[in-house]
C-alpha cells in the first residue's frame, strides 16, 4: 500500500494530478447545476411579478402598452 | 427524417429531452471514471523509462483530448447558429465554452505537473503548450465577449464569429509536435497506425477517453438546458414550466 503511494517517487505529481481531475469534475457538475438554478429563479421571479402587475396593467389600458 | 429533426429541434422538446438523457450519460461516465483510474493507477504496469510517472497520461491525455474536440464542436454549433439561424445551436456553443475551458486548464496543468519530473521544468514556452495556452485565451475571449452583450442574439452572433476565426488554432495545435522540434512527445495512439504503447497501458487510456467524453455529454446537456430557458424565457412553456415550480 505505501508502495503504491509512493508511486515509484513520482507521488506528488502522479496524485495531484488526479486530484486537480477531480476538482474539476465536480467543479463542472456544481457550476452547471448552479447556472440552471440561477436561470429557474430569474425567470421565475419575472413570471411572478407579471402576474401580480397584470390586472394593473389591464386597469391602465394604453399607457402600460406604451411604457 | 425532417419531421423528427424539427421536433428534437423545438427547445421544449429539447429540455425535457435533455433532461432525460442526461443520467444516461452521468453515471456510465462515473462508473468508467472508476474503471479507468483503476486500470491506471493499479493494473498498468509501470512504465520502462518514466516508472510511474507516466500514470499521469490517464488524466492528461482525455483532458488535452476533450479540449481540442470542444472546441471543435462548439465552432461548428456557432457556425450552424450563425447560417440556418437556429438558436438552438448557439445554446450548445454558448454551453460548450466553459466546459472546454475547464479542460483545457486542466490539460495545461496536468502537463506542468508531467513536466516537472520529466522535463525539469513545470513550463516552458513550447509550440504544444503555447498553443494549447493560447487555446485557453480564445475560450475566455469567447466567454467575455458573449457576456459583455445584453441581448442574447447579439451575444450569439458576435461571438459565433470569434469562435469560427478561433477554429485556425487547432491544426496548430495539433500539428505543433511535427512542424516544430518540441518537447512534448508524438501522439501514442494513431488513428491508422498500430499503437505505440501496450495494451496493458492502453485499454485504461481508451477508458479514461470515453469516461471524459460522456461526462462532457452530461454537463453539457445540463448546461444547455439553461441557455434554452433564457432564450425562452418569453414563451408559453417556460412560463407554464416556472409557474409549476413556484
Amino acid at each position: 500500500m505505501a508502495d503504491f503511494l509512493a508511486m515509484g517517487g513520482y507521488a506528488e505529481f502522479v496524485w495531484s494530478s488526479f486530484g486537480l481531475t477531480a476538482i474539476v469534475m465536480v467543479f463542472n457538475v456544481i457550476a452547471a447545476r448552479r447556472r440552471l438554478r440561477v436561470s429557474l429563479e430569474r425567470i421565475s421571479t419575472r413570471v411572478a411579478h407579471q402576474v401580480r402587475t397584470a390586472p394593473l396593467q389591464q386597469a391602465n389600458g394604453k399607457e402600460a402598452i406604451e411604457s | 427524417m425532417w419531421t423528427w429533426f424539427h421536433k428534437l429541434a423545438s427547445p421544449p422538446h429539447f429540455y425535457r429531452m435533455a433532461g432525460l438523457l442526461r443520467p444516461w450519460f452521468f453515471w456510465p461516465a462515473v462508473i468508467l471514471t472508476v474503471i479507468g483510474t483503476y486500470g491506471g493507477l493499479v493494473l498498468a504496469p509501470p512504465d520502462y523509462q518514466m516508472g510511474d510517472g507516466f500514470r499521469i497520461i490517464y488524466v492528461h491525455v482525455p483532458s488535452a483530448y476533450l479540449s481540442t474536440t470542444i472546441y471543435g464542436l462548439m465552432a461548428v454549433a456557432a457556425a450552424v447558429g450563425l447560417i440556418w439561424r437556429i438558436k438552438l445551436a448557439h445554446a450548445v456553443a454558448a454551453s460548450a465554452a466553459p466546459i472546454g475551458a475547464s479542460f483545457t486548464a486542466l490539460a495545461l496543468g496536468t502537463g506542468m505537473l508531467w513536466g516537472k519530473p520529466m522535463w525539469g521544468a513545470y513550463w516552458a514556452w513550447d509550440p504544444r503548450l503555447t498553443s494549447e495556452l493560447i487555446l485557453l485565451f480564445i475560450y475566455f475571449g469567447y466567454m467575455s465577449l458573449r457576456a459583455s452583450f445584453e441581448d442574447v442574439n447579439k451575444a450569439d452572433r458576435a461571438s459565433a464569429v470569434l469562435a469560427i476565426v478561433g477554429v485556425i488554432n487547432l491544426p496548430i495545435i495539433h500539428y505543433s509536435v511535427i512542424w516544430w522540434s518540441s518537447l512534448h512527445q508524438g501522439p501514442s495512439i494513431k488513428k491508422l497506425d498500430a499503437p505505440s504503447i501496450t495494451g496493458d497501458m492502453l485499454w485504461p487510456l481508451l477508458i479514461m477517453i470515453l469516461a471524459f467524453t460522456l461526462f462532457f455529454a452530461a454537463i453539457l446537456l445540463y448546461r444547455v438546458k439553461a441557455e434554452v430557458l433564457d432564450r425562452e424565457q418569453n414563451s408559453r412553456w417556460v412560463r407554464d414550466l416556472v409557474s409549476g415550480e413556484v
